[in-house]
């Protein structure tokens, strides 16, 4: 069985339709890419497994559990994790801080025990800073600058310091939305590496969005192409690099340099 | 006095109140549209066209007399006075902050409209002042009520001011351009339309209707107060989201409604008029918690 | 999770910026800090024999605010939540001591639990349907709440209606009667050294990290698993809290309430303290509450020109220097 199963989802809003009856499927452990033209509707997608969007018709499993009725915080909760496209890291608040933010869900510690510091939530403290460093550690973002203000990073960094944070969270499936958008050659390379290592030394299934080509089929075990809210071809990257219809759906849109990358 | 000619009554009272809350309303909710900001500073403007509908009508009494040309006169000053003292604030307190956060940029409002009751309380010394235009108590019979005149002009101007707005709305350029940057901000600079003038129109046009409302409350009701733009501000909010926070026939709509709900409220065993307030309020609360976008307002779903 | 032989702690690095702000840089070591901490309550404790009683009054007046502008700073500060109707706790406070030591004969002591009960109620219900809200509809529906307080405690018989609750009996503490003003100038005093120790503790904790969050970010610190309602609720009934017992120990100074002192100015005067010294900065929020105290009295002699002034005054902090009075620290 999958780890994340959509069945069947439909979305709409004010008469348009976003996804049409989409069937989609992520494995555990897997690093599986969603592309498709602008417009397509991926970003929706996410928005619907992460329970910011709520489809109209069709389901939405995680690891078994229904998944549609959750709200976004519990969604988390149960496992799925996610970037966004514009790097949207807390501002005014130091790197460690930002990345802690993901830890919020895996402690329990409330005003009480903060106003008393009893002796667990000073070791849940302690514990939320270690997993923090950690992460951010794993990025490669160096220590001298966990206590800078997050939003004064170079981009490059930004990206994987929102990574970290994700990651902090502890999750069985993280959602990358766009992350190599902005990067540099060198720091697409290094995103690459950083993905495997998701996968591999920490057992994450990663699911990218991403519109560069090159790069989703490098890494991709799986890629999964949406046109206008229909998921239109599903295989390993040498098929959809080959599948003429997406190759129509990539040519008539604008995306024409995506066309040329197939 | 019967049943029917009590609720009747409170049919023209809860109109003509209701008048009162529309043009306030329309204010709060045209400048809602376009800079997607509640002016809390809007109910003083309201408290300010009143008193510079005092001032005009001192200042005209000599040539046009207290009565109904020189009141008219004084609300057409008022309104000018108090447009371009909206455009003022606007460009001074709330064009800088539109990039910042939310909060400040409320607060922002808060101190504007401190500002306007704390000038004005100091200039009038806190007093009452009386507004006494010389209007009579005429009036005609319609049935089982009556109407006095001064109700029959403050809902006839009330609703000529109403349609000339959408008039404005519907058939000007400035109109069409309010309803472009109310929808799509961005796109309309990306078209070509000067966003801060329509801005500045929509502040103007705003203001000007709630300086209107006020020389007219003041007129009717015979008396300003520093502070008689507070209620207001709230009672007018109320509208606003009743009828739907951004649609301009929801502000009528909804301002019509809560005067009537404030009239006929005030029947009710148990709530006369110390309570209305809390009544309007309780109103404003249930309506924010189950249909948020009032009576004709559009769902608003959440983009990422 | 092992941590690398070499590699700097997480602890040692500093996740927050100083408290102290701008001071930092004069500040820099636990000892300076300490000794400042020290003099300022030295100086404090001395106050009513260095100045007097008249400005004991001024000075207790000064620290109520503090407590009640630390509540209202969790509420603006931390979770971003523009409450104007403020008093109506403050209100559920004094009432609370109000009826219960008038009407039913309570000890003071005993009434405070109730207090806060009430006002945790109260945070619950005003904020149980708000807080999902646009920041602008929060404020003016927690404007309307407060009002709704206001006038009920004017209408109803139980709160003395327009007239208020007079006669509360002053409290004894183990043989001391806390009575005459200098008296409640260190209760108050101590209320206040408490109430800053709260705050600190909360921001520097998880709940106050998801306070922030939220304030930042709703839709991003909802996607990092924080249940932005329940953090929300958190803040207002935490707030709540502060508020009455401020209340409450504001109602047995007075011996006397009545709903004038919990209208709409009120609530602004809070809401002014928080801003003019630096939403959300401890030291700041302090610093704002003595100058909405004490500036009124120092500028009296303009009359209810002052009100106009402090008006103005917030107007160009808000569009110069919207992070408050207090210096800021430089971030890192």
């Amino acid at each position: 069985m999958a780890l994340l199963e959509l069945n069947g989802v439909s979305l709409g809003f004010a008469g348009n339709t976003v996804l049409q009856d989409v069937d989609f499927a992520v494995g555990e452990r897997a690093i599986a890419s969603l592309i498709g033209p602008n417009g397509a509707g991926k970003t929706s997608l996410f928005n619907c497994i992460t329970g910011f969007y709520k489809p109209q018709r069709g389901s939405i499993t995680f690891g078994g559990a229904q998944m549609l009725s959750l709200k976004p915080w519990q969604v988390t909760r149960a496992g799925i994790a996610r970037t966004f496209q514009n790097v949207r890291l807390f501002r005014q608040m130091s790197v460690l801080e930002n990345v802690m933010s993901g830890q919020h869900c895996r402690t329990n510690a409330g005003a009480i025990g903060a106003i008393f510091r009893v002796p667990a939530q000073r070791r849940e403290e302690e514990h939320i800073h270690e997993v923090a460093g950690a992460c951010l550690r794993f990025v490669g973002i160096d220590a001298d600058e966990w206590g800078r203000d997050a939003t004064t990073l170079a981009y490059g960094h930004q990206r994987r310091v929102e990574i970290a944070r994700a990651l902090a969270t502890e999750p069985k499936l993280l959602l990358l939305d766009e992350p190599a958008a902005g990067l540099t050659r060198g720091e697409k390379a290094e995103l690459v590496t950083l993905i495997s290592r998701i996968r591999d030394e920490r057992g994450v299934a990663v699911l990218l969005i991403e519109h560069d080509t090159s790069l989703v089929m490098s890494i991709s075990e799986r890629v999964s192409v949406l046109d206008h809210g229909v998921m239109i071809a599903e295989g390993a990257p040498k098929e959809i690099q080959a599948n003429p219809r997406v190759i129509e759906a990539y040519l008539g849109s604008e995306d024409a340099e995506a066309a040329l990358a197939l | 006095m019967t049943l029917t000619t009590i609720l009747a009554q409170q049919l023209v009272n809860g109109l003509v109140l209701g008048s009162f809350y529309a043009l306030v309303a329309l204010g709060y909710t045209m400048v809602f549209g376009v800079v997607k900001l509640l002016n809390f500073a809007h109910g003083d403007l309201y408290m300010v066209g009143a008193f510079t509908g005092l001032l005009a009508l001192s200042a005209v009494a000599g040539t046009a007399g207290t009565s109904w040309v020189g009141v008219g006169l004084s609300i057409l000053l008022a309104m000018i006075a108090v447009g371009f003292l909206g455009v003022v604030i606007e460009r001074i307190a709330y064009a800088p902050m539109l990039r910042a956060p939310r909060l400040s940029i409320l607060i922002t409002a808060l101190a504007v409209s401190l500002v306007l009751q704390n000038g004005v309380l100091t200039i009038s010394n806190g007093q009452v002042l009386a507004f006494s235009p010389k209007l009579g108590f005429a009036g005609l019979n319609l049935g089982p009520v009556f109407i006095n005149y001064k109700q029959i002009a403050l809902a006839g101007t009330a609703a000529v001011l109403m349609i000339a707005l959408e008039l404005f709305i519907t058939r000007t350029q400035y109109g069409r351009a309010m309803r472009a940057v109310s929808v799509d901000r961005d796109m309309s600079e990306l078209m070509g339309i000067d966003v801060n003038r329509v801005i500045a129109v929509t502040f103007f046009v705003g203001s000007a209707l709630a300086g209107a409302a006020g020389t007219m409350a003041g007129a009717y009701y015979g008396s300003v107060w520093y502070f008689m733009g507070f209620i207001i501000g709230l009672k007018a909010f109320t509208a606003a989201v009743i009828g739907g926070i951004g649609s301009i026939p929801g502000a009528m709509l909804g301002g019509l409604v809560l005067g009537l709900l404030e009239s006929f409220g005030t029947q009710i065993p148990g709530i006369g008029s110390e309570w209305k307030d809390v009544f309007s309020f309780s109103v404003l609360i249930l309506v924010l918690v189950f249909k948020p976008t009032g009576l004709l307002g559009k769902s608003e779903q959440e983009r990422m | 999770m092992a941590l690398e032989p070499g590699s700097p702690g997480p602890q040692s690095v500093e996740a927050r910026p100083s408290a102290w702000g701008g001071l930092s840089a004069i500040l820099d070591t636990p000892q300076k800090r300490g000794i400042t901490i020290v003099v300022i309550l030295a100086a404090m404790v001395i106050a009513p024999q260095a100045f007097g009683p008249y400005a004991t009054v001024i000075l207790t007046n000064a620290l109520l605010y503090t407590i009640l502008a630390l509540g209202l700073n969790v509420v603006v500060g931390y979770a971003g939540l523009l409450d104007l109707g403020y008093a109506a706790f403050f209100a559920v406070g004094a009432y609370s001591v109000g009826i219960l030591t008038t009407g039913f004969g309570w000890n003071f002591w005993a009434t405070i639990p109730v207090a806060v009960i009430v006002a945790m109620i109260a945070g619950v219900i005003i904020g149980g349907p708000t807080l999902r809200l646009r920041s602008d509809y929060l404020a003016i529906v927690t404007l309307g709440f407060g009002e709704i307080v206001r006038i009920a405690a004017r209408n109803l018989q139980i709160t003395g209606a327009a007239s208020g609750i007079s006669g509360i009996e002053q409290p004894w503490l183990f043989g001391w009667h806390i009575a005459r003003q200098v008296d409640f100038y260190y209760v108050f005093l101590v209320l206040a050294v408490i109430a800053i120790l709260v705050s600190v503790r909360l921001a520097n904790s998880r709940l106050g990290r998801a306070w922030l969050y939220v304030r930042h970010d709703e839709d991003a610190a909802e996607a990092m698993g924080i249940d932005r309602v329940r953090v929300k609720l958190a803040a207002y009934i935490i707030g709540a809290i502060y508020g009455s017992i401020g209340g409450a120990f504001f109602a047995v100074n007075l011996t006397a309430i009545s709903p004038q002192s919990f209208s709409f100015q009120q609530s602004t005067l809070f809401l002014m303290a928080v801003v003019l010294g630096g939403m959300g900065k401890i030291p700041g929020v302090i610093l704002g509450a003595f100058v909405v105290v004490l500036g009124p009295e120092l500028l009296r002699d303009l009359g209810s020109f002052r009100y106009l002034v402090f008006a103005v005054g917030l107007l160009l902090i808000m569009l110069f220097r919207p992070s408050g009075i207090w210096p800021s620290g430089g971030k890192r």
